[in-house]
C-alpha cells in the first residue's frame, strides 16, 4: 500500500555556501516552502559549495573535483532545489560542460542537471504551487538576479507568488533586470567597478521607494543591502524565500538584533 | 595603437571619477537599449532571424577558406584585385603601396574598425598620406587625436560641449564668432568642411560590413552617407575587411541585415546600405577606377576550429557593451584597445595576446545580458570564460587570488573539515556582527567595505542548525 | 608563401579538413547556386496585404516624404516639390527613359542637367530600380541612367518608383537583380536608400541631414 509519505518527491535542498554561512534562516525558509509544496525534504550534509568561484576563474580542476561531490551526494534524488539562480544555474547549465570530453561523467552530469531547478520557479512550475499562506505588510520591489533570469527563465514565478502575499504590494524598479555588480568574484577583484554598478542599483531601488528589497540570490542581496546601508537607507533586504514562507522574524540582511 | 589593455585597473578608476564621461555614458545606457527593444519588438521574426543568422555564419566558418577563393574569383572576375594580408603590418604595405602608385596625397575614409585593428591613420601619416575620417563622430575623434570608445557610435563619450570646442580650434578657416550652440550647425559645419575633402581625395577606404561570396561584392551600412561619397569620388576604393566578413549569398546577407541595425541603432534599416562589386563599369559617369580588397588575417585563421570560433560570428553592432554594466560604468577607453566591452574581451586577448589583455575577460560580472542580445547568438560569457582557463592554466592569475582560491577549494573537497571552519568562523563572526548585523570595515574584505558594508552572517550554519534540529526532532 | 596561400593553409590546417574535402566543396558550391531565401518576415504580401501601402508608411516613417500619383501626373508632383521647398527648377538627372519620358506642365520644365553630379547640384532625380515594402526602402542601380552621384551629393533628392516595382522584400529584388544581370553578377553599385541622410553622432541625439540629401522624396507612380 502506497502511503502519502512516499508518494511525496524526494526533494534534496542545495542550500548554496552563501545561506549555509550567512544567514541559514533562508535555508529553513526553503525547508518550509518545499515541504508546504508538498515535497520529502532531504538535506545533503556532506554539501559545501557548487564549486562556481573556481568555474568562473579558469580553475576546471577543482571545479570538476567539486562538482563529481556535488552529483554524488544528489542524485539519488527526484529533485535538487537551491534558493539561488546563480547556484542552480551552475549545476543545470554548467556542470554537463565541466565534463566535457568525458562522456561517461558528462552523461551523469546532464541527467543530474535535469533533476536541477531554483527554489521559487521549482515551487511554481514544478509543484504547482499558486499561491503562498504569508503576510507580510509592505510594498516592496524586486531585483531579478542575472543567472535566474537569463539561464533560467525565472522572472514571472516570484512575481506571482508574490502578489498572493497578504498585505505586500510589489512596486516594480527601473532596470530591474540589470546586475547588481555583485558577479562573485567580481566584486573582489574590481571592487571599484562593481561599487559603480551597484550604486546605480541603490538609485534604482531607492527611486522605486519601497519599504522592502527582494531578490532571489544571496550573493546579490548582500552586495545590494550593504550599498544601502553604507548609505543609510533604510529600506529592508530580504530573501524572496523569506517573504513567501511567511518566516521574516530574523532581522533584514545587514540589520542587528533589535 | 598602443595597447593599454594592462592598465584596464587604473583606467577604469580614472573613467569612474571623468564626471563628464559618466554623464556621457548615461546616455548609452538609456537611448540605446529603449531604441534597440522597440527595433527588435517590431519584428516577430526576430529570434528565428538569429537562429538563422547564426546557422549561417557557422556554415561559413566551416568552409571560410572555400568561400573565400570563391568570394575572390567573383572580384577579381569583375576587374576588383583581393589582396590578403597576414597581419597589421601587411595590411598597412599593401595600402599605403596603393597609396603611392595613385600619388595619393589626401585619403577619405568611411567608418572601419579594421583600421582602427591595424593602426592605419597613424602609419599614412608618418608616410605622408593625410587620411580624413568622414564619419561625424570618427572625425571628431580624429581632430581630438582620441581613438573611438565605441564601436558603432566612436565619439559616445563626448557631450556637445567638447565637440564645439574641437571644430573652433580645428575649424580656423571659419568666423570665430559663427552660431555653434545647435547640434544642427556643427553637423552643417562638418558636412561643408568634409564635403571639400570628398572631392579632392584621391582614395577612399571603407570598410566592410559584409563581403558577398556569390557576387564578389562588398557591402557598407552608414546612416550619413560618407561612407558612399568615400568610395564613390576618388579614383580609387579600397575595401578593409577581415576574412570573417564573408557571407554566401545575397539572400544570407539580407537574414543578417535584418538583425543589424535593429540590433544596433534600433533602426529597421540604416538610411544607407550599399552593395559594392568592382570599378567603374563601360558607361559609367562615376565610381572610382580601380577596387581592391585588402582581406586581413590578424590571428582569426587560429580562431577557427578553436573555443573561440564562434566570436568570428560577431557583426560589430555594438548591442553588447551598450547592455553591459562593465562598459556602462567605464565606457570603452578603458578596454584600452580598439574592441571594447563583451566582444572586446573574448576578442582583444586573440588579437593581442591574453597576458596583454588579460583583465578584460575578467572585468566582467557574467550577468549574461550581452549574450542575450547578441543577434547573433555568440556565447560570449562561455568564451570569457575559457579565457580566464587560459590565464589560470598559464598562471597569469594574480597569486594572492590564486592560493585564496586554492585555500577555498582544498576546504569545498573537504565537507567535514569545511563543516568545522565554517562553523566556527560564521560563529566568530556572526558574534562579532550581532548587534549592527553589518560590518563597516574587516580584514581581508577591504576591497568590499571600502564602498559597502559587508552583511554579519547570522551566526552558525544552516547545516549546522538543520542536523542538531533534525537530531533533536527525528 | 604568398600571404593568400598562407592564409587559406591556416584556415585549413585549422579547420583540420582533409576528410569531406569534396562535401565541403559541394556545400559551398550548393549554396552558391540555389541561394536559399531562409527566414523572410511575414509582410502579409501572401495574404494580399498591400506592399505599396507599407512601403509608403515605412518610407514616412524613415522621415522620406511619399506622394503616390499616376504617371501623367509625375512632371507636376515634381515641380510642385520644388517650389513648396523653394527650390530652383533645376535638377540632375541621368539618362534613364523612364525619366525622359516625364510629362511636364506646359511651360513649367524644369533644367535638367544631364550627367552625374558634381556637387554644385541643389537637387537631384533619380528613378529607382525597385522598392522595398518591408522597409520602405528603394533600390537604385548605379550607370549612366542613374548615376550614383545623384543620389549623395544634391541636399535634395527625389526619386520615382513603379508601384509595380515594389516587392514585399529584399530577396525578391536579389531575384530581379539576377535575372536582369545574369547569375552571381551586379551592377557595380547597388544602393539601398531608407530616408534621408542623418547621424546621432553627438550626445546620440539624431540630426538630419549628413552628408548625403537632407530631404527625400519618393514619387510612387501607379499606373
Amino acid at each position: 500500500m502506497q502511503t502519502t509519505e512516499t508518494a511525496r518527491p524526494r526533494t534534496a535542498l542545495f542550500v548554496t555556501c552563501l545561506v549555509d554561512l550567512f544567514r541559514p534562516s533562508v535555508g529553513f525558509a526553503a525547508v518550509k516552502l518545499l515541504e508546504a509544496a508538498g515535497c520529502e525534504v532531504h538535506v545533503p550534509v556532506s554539501q559545501t559549495c557548487c564549486g562556481q568561484p573556481a568555474w568562473n576563474s579558469g580553475d576546471r580542476a577543482d571545479t570538476r573535483a567539486i562538482a563529481e561531490q556535488v552529483i554524488i551526494a544528489f542524485e539519488k534524488f527526484d529533485y535538487v532545489v537551491a534558493p539561488s539562480g546563480s547556484c542552480a544555474g551552475m549545476l543545470k547549465k554548467h556542470y554537463p560542460e565541466v565534463f566535457a570530453g568525458d562522456p561517461a561523467w558528462q552523461a551523469r552530469a546532464t541527467a543530474f542537471a535535469g533533476k536541477v531547478s531554483e527554489l521559487v520557479s521549482f515551487l511554481a512550475d514544478e509543484m504547482g504551487m499558486a499561491a503562498v499562506e504569508a503576510t507580510c505588510p509592505a510594498k516592496a520591489t524586486y531585483h531579478d538576479s542575472c543567472s535566474g533570469l537569463r539561464e533560467l527563465g525565472v522572472r514571472d514565478q516570484p512575481r506571482r507568488l508574490l502578489a498572493s502575499v497578504k498585505g505586500l504590494k510589489l512596486a516594480e524598479m527601473k532596470e530591474a533586470d540589470v546586475c547588481c555588480g555583485f558577479g562573485g568574484t567580481f566584486a573582489v577583484k574590481y571592487p571599484e567597478i562593481s561599487n559603480a554598478i551597484v550604486g546605480e542599483k541603490a538609485a534604482n531601488v531607492e527611486a522605486a521607494r519601497p519599504d522592502l528589497l527582494l531578490a532571489g540570490d544571496l550573493g546579490c542581496l548582500m552586495n545590494m543591502a550593504g550599498k544601502l546601508k553604507r548609505q543609510g537607507s533604510a529600506i529592508e533586504v530580504r530573501h524572496v524565500a523569506e517573504v513567501l514562507a511567511g518566516m521574516t522574524d530574523a532581522p533584514p540582511i545587514g540589520e542587528g538584533r533589535r | 595603437m598602443e595597447v593599454r589593455s594592462p592598465q584596464f585597473r587604473q583606467s577604469a578608476a580614472a573613467a569612474l571619477d571623468d564626471a563628464r564621461l559618466q554623464g556621457a555614458l548615461r546616455q548609452v545606457r538609456s537611448r540605446f537599449i529603449d531604441k534597440r527593444a522597440k527595433g527588435v519588438a517590431s519584428l516577430p521574426e526576430f529570434e528565428a532571424l538569429r537562429e538563422n543568422a547564426r546557422a549561417i555564419k557557422n556554415h561559413v566558418l566551416e568552409r571560410l577558406d572555400l568561400y573565400l577563393e570563391a568570394y575572390e574569383e567573383r572580384v577579381t572576375a569583375q576587374g576588383g584585385h583581393v589582396h590578403w594580408a597576414r597581419d597589421a603590418s601587411e595590411a598597412r604595405g599593401i595600402v599605403l603601396d596603393l597609396c603611392r602608385k595613385a600619388n595619393a596625397r589626401v585619403v577619405t575614409k568611411g567608418k572601419s574598425m579594421i583600421s582602427e585593428e591595424i593602426g592605419l591613420n597613424a602609419f599614412l601619416e608618418r608616410h605622408g598620406v593625410a587620411p580624413v575620417e568622414t564619419d561625424l563622430g570618427e572625425y571628431i575623434i580624429q581632430l581630438r587625436g582620441e581613438h573611438p570608445s565605441h564601436i558603432i557610435a566612436p565619439a559616445v563619450h563626448l557631450n556637445i560641449g567638447q565637440v564645439r570646442d574641437s571644430f573652433r580650434a580645428a575649424h580656423t578657416h571659419l568666423p570665430p564668432d559663427r552660431a555653434m550652440e545647435a547640434p544642427e550647425s556643427l553637423l552643417a559645419e562638418a558636412r561643408g568642411v568634409l564635403r571639400e575633402k570628398f572631392l579632392s581625395a584621391d582614395v577612399g577606404i571603407t570598410g566592410a560590413n559584409f563581403l558577398i561570396a556569390e557576387t564578389g561584392t562588398s557591402v557598407i551600412v552608414t546612416n550619413e552617407g560618407n561612407g558612399d561619397l568615400t568610395q564613390l569620388l576618388p579614383r580609387i576604393h579600397i575595401v578593409l575587411a577581415s576574412i570573417e566578413k564573408i557571407v554566401p549569398t545575397l539572400d544570407d546577407m539580407s537574414q543578417i541585415m535584418r538583425l543589424l541595425a535593429r540590433s544596433a541603432t534600433g533602426q529597421e534599416m540604416s538610411v544607407y546600405t550599399t552593395l559594392s562589386t568592382g570599378p567603374r563599369r563601360r558607361g559609367d559617369l562615376d565610381g572610382p577606377e580601380q577596387y581592391h580588397v585588402v582581406l586581413l588575417d590578424n590571428g582569426r585563421s587560429n580562431m577557427v576550429g578553436t573555443e573561440f570560433q564562434d566570436m568570428l560570428r560577431c557583426i560589430r553592432c555594438g548591442a553588447c557593451m551598450n547592455h553591459c554594466p562593465v562598459y556602462q560604468a567605464v565606457g570603452g577607453h578603458a578596454y584600452g584597445w580598439v574592441y571594447p566591452g563583451p566582444m572586446g574581451a573574448v576578442l582583444t586577448p586573440t588579437l593581442v595576446g591574453v597576458d596583454k589583455a588579460g583583465h578584460l575577460p575578467n572585468a566582467s560580472t557574467f550577468c549574461g545580458r550581452c549574450e542575450s542580445v547578441c543577434p547573433m547568438k555568440i556565447p560570449l560569457p562561455k568564451m570569457m570564460r575559457h579565457w580566464r582557463e587560459r590565464e589560470f592554466e598559464r598562471h597569469l592569475v594574480p597569486a594572492d587570488f590564486r592560493r585564496g582560491l586554492k585555500l577555498w577549494a582544498w576546504f569545498a573537497r573537504r565537507p567535514f573539515l569545511y563543516r568545522v571552519f565554517a562553523g566556527l568562523g560564521m560563529t566568530v563572526l556572526g558574534l562579532a556582527g550581532r548587534r549592527r548585523g553589518r560590518f563597516a570595515r574587516l580584514p581581508l574584505a577591504a576591497g568590499w567595505t571600502a564602498h559597502r558594508d559587508l552583511p554579519a552572517p547570522q551566526g552558525g550554519t544552516f547545516i549546522g542548525q538543520w542536523k542538531r534540529r533534525r537530531g533533536a526532532g527525528r | 608563401m604568398s600571404g593568400r596561400d598562407d592564409i587559406l593553409r591556416r584556415i585549413r590546417a585549422s579547420l583540420g579538413s582533409g576528410d569531406g574535402e569534396a562535401g565541403r566543396a559541394q556545400a559551398v558550391a550548393r549554396r552558391l547556386k540555389r541561394h536559399p531565401r531562409g527566414i523572410i518576415p511575414d509582410t502579409g504580401a501572401d495574404t494580399g496585404a498591400d506592399t505599396v501601402a507599407r512601403f509608403v508608411d515605412k518610407a514616412r516613417a524613415a522621415a522620406a516624404t511619399v506622394e503616390t500619383v499616376r504617371s501623367a501626373n509625375v512632371g507636376k508632383a515634381i515641380v510642385d516639390f520644388l517650389r513648396a521647398h523653394n527650390l530652383p527648377q533645376r535638377l540632375r538627372a541621368g539618362a534613364d527613359e523612364r525619366l525622359r519620358r516625364i510629362a511636364w506642365p506646359k511651360g513649367g520644365e524644369p533644367e535638367i542637367l544631364a550627367g552625374a553630379s558634381d556637387g554644385d547640384d541643389v537637387t537631384g532625380l533619380s528613378h529607382a530600380f525597385a522598392g522595398v515594402g518591408e522597409t520602405g526602402t528603394l533600390v537604385l542601380l548605379s550607370g549612366a541612367d542613374n548615376p550614383s552621384t545623384v543620389n549623395f551629393l544634391p541636399e535634395n533628392h527625389i526619386v520615382i518608383v513603379d508601384a509595380a516595382d515594389i516587392a514585399a522584400d529584399y530577396e525578391t529584388v536579389w531575384t530581379r537583380l539576377r535575372r536582369r544581370f545574369g547569375a552571381s553578377k551586379m551592377p557595380r553599385t547597388v544602393n539601398l536608400v531608407t530616408g534621408p541622410s542623418r547621424s546621432a553622432d553627438i550626445e546620440q541625439t539624431l540630426i538630419m541631414g549628413a552628408h548625403g540629401p537632407v530631404r527625400l522624396h519618393v514619387i510612387v507612380v501607379t499606373g
